[in-house]
């Protein structure tokens, strides 16, 4: 869907509740911002407008709360949320989790879905949380390594080193 | 080396056998597929990408897990000429030949399957069949996805599915594709109309040997857009039906040709024949167009060339292929004097 004021795709959608039939605006991100701004500047007329806008961000993020899902770093790769949006790649396999709110919605406009059918891995991919976190141990082992604390990053080795043990007699 | 022996021969997917053979070139299916406990490739440490390509070619470099012989090709540590020849023959993508870092193929010697190993995803699997076929290429990629499960510990979420770096893979993590040929319709200015309304039924159109509209040789690959929410089996399905549709339609547009401009057309393929036997210095791009009108005539009766070595052409004449069969590196202007040379010879060969 493109925006109502210009060419880029819409990706606000917001239902403005003030009048007696509600309005439906689907805007680009900067026409949001515009609007959103302008809303607040009214905010002392209509007081409906803000608690009608805050009930609608909580599907659609606004200019502020982007910003905001913008710094979200996923605490195992360290990839923000912000860089997704730009290349359009995730980080790590527990980004599907920790952004899980967020891409949902984008997830069900791809594929007209949101859920699996079809084959699973043995195990049903029971474990994946679990070998996860090891793609952040070796990410503070590699810090600590650049900061020269190595004995914090031979007691991450030795850790990581007994769950990819543990792995292999499992 | 296992490359060079490969330059002479035509590959799986342009064998052009089996039926609708005319008009369907080859068969295709490709799986996502990432290890749990490293990020996705784009956001790998040199480190990662190291253990990554150890841990996996653990598992698939063992000639005994293989029934046909296999060759294992770490892309990294090779020129740029071997690179570009794999791309061409569509055993790797150009996306693993122009990342960095440590990556690798195998290669199974009848190039009915590569494994890609740090592409966008970990894993990229993909078996292929000439003509259509895709319930054999699901057969056997599914099988080799079984062996590879049972030794590695895949990405997977109770609801999404098999977990890939790009979510519009997310799911199964598979593309089907068949490639087809459509001169007849492309001639015809109809194409778009078709592709169209495929866009509506959620599958894509792609060229050949690209992600652009632009076809060479006017080879189209028609593929799954959507990923999750659809079995492997309806995927496949969904791609199966709607084939008999495109083969009829471009069947439509050639009788259409035949009936309508039956001498425009045969002046055309004669033309496309002339040349490509006696032209002096020609580029790849005319090449792939000259060779298709012939194959659409000989399809249609109008010439009478070998179709195979036709297909073949398509291939080796190519700028990787050639250069790897004159066995040097060559410029553009010297490659398109040797392509004009090959292309006579071989015509030649094929008229005595």
């Amino acid at each position: 869907m493109k925006c109502q004021h210009c060419e880029k795709p819409a990706t606000f959608h917001i239902t403005e509740l003030t009048d007696e039939v509600p309005e439906e605006l689907h805007l680009c991100e900067e026409h949001a911002r515009t609007y959103l701004m302008q809303a607040d500047l009214k905010e002392d007329e209509v007081p409906s407008i803000a608690s009608a806008l805050a009930q609608q961000l909580k599907v659609n993020p606004a200019a502020e709360q982007l910003a905001q899902l913008d710094q979200q770093a996923c605490p195992l790769c360290g990839i923000t949320f912000y860089e997704f949006r730009h290349v359009g790649r995730l980080g790590c396999p527990h980004d599907y989790i920790c952004f899980e709110d967020e891409l949902d919605p984008i997830i069900s406009n791809i594929h007209s879905a949101t859920a699996h059918v079809g084959k699973q891995p043995r195990g049903a991919g029971e474990g994946t949380d679990q070998r996860t976190e090891l793609i952040r141990l070796r990410r503070e082992m590699e810090q600590a390594i650049q900061i020269e604390d190595y004995e914090k990053a031979s007691m991450l080795r030795d850790k990581i080193a007994g769950i990819e043990e543990e792995e292999k007699s499992g | 080396m296992f490359l060079d022996e490969l330059a002479g021969k035509g590959g799986e997917w342009l064998k052009g056998t089996g039926p609708e053979s005319d008009i369907v070139i080859s068969s295709r299916i490709r799986l996502a597929r990432n290890l749990a406990e490293f990020p996705f490739v784009r956001k790998c440490s040199d480190g990662d990408k190291l253990a990554i390509e150890a841990r996996v070619s653990e598992v698939i470099n063992q000639q005994s897990k293989w029934s046909d012989p296999v060759s294992y090709h770490r892309i990294d540590e090779m020129n740029d000429l071997d690179r570009q020849f794999l791309v061409e023959r569509q055993l790797i993508s150009r996306e693993l030949a122009e990342s960095n870092g440590a990556r690798s193929v195998l290669i199974d010697s009848g190039e009915k399957f590569s494994v890609m190993i740090n592409e966008e995803d970990h894993l990229r699997i993909q078996a292929v069949q000439s003509g259509l076929d895709l319930t054999e290429a699901w057969h056997r990629i599914n099988a080799i996805d079984d062996f590879v499960d049972s030794c590695l510990h895949y990405a997977f979420h109770p609801r999404y599915g098999y977990l890939t770096a790009c979510p519009t893979n997310v799911g199964t993590g598979m593309r089907v594709s068949v490639m087809l040929h459509l001169p007849a319709l492309v001639m015809t200015r109809e194409l778009e109309k078709v592709f169209r309304s495929l866009q509506k039924i959620n599958l894509a159109v792609r060229g050949l040997y690209g992600e652009g509209s632009e076809a060479m040789g006017d080879f189209y690959q028609i593929s799954n857009q959507i990923t999750l929410g659809k079995s492997e089996i309806e995927l496949v399905q969904q791609v199966n039906e709607v084939i008999p549709v495109m083969i009829e339609y471009e069947r439509k547009a050639r009788d259409f040709l035949l009936r309508e401009s039956r001498d425009e057309l045969s002046d055309r393929v004669s033309r496309a024949h002339g040349i490509l036997q006696n032209a002096k210095t020609i580029s790849s791009e005319e090449t792939m167009h000259l060779l298709s009108s012939i194959r659409l005539g000989v399809n249609m009766g109008l010439i009478e060339v070998d179709i195979p070595m036709l297909n073949r052409l398509f291939l080796q004449t190519q700028p990787a292929h050639l250069q790897k069969m004159i066995g040097g590196k060559l410029d553009i202007a010297d490659r398109n004097v040797q392509r004009a040379q090959y292309l006579k010879k071989s015509f030649n060969i094929s008229d005595n």
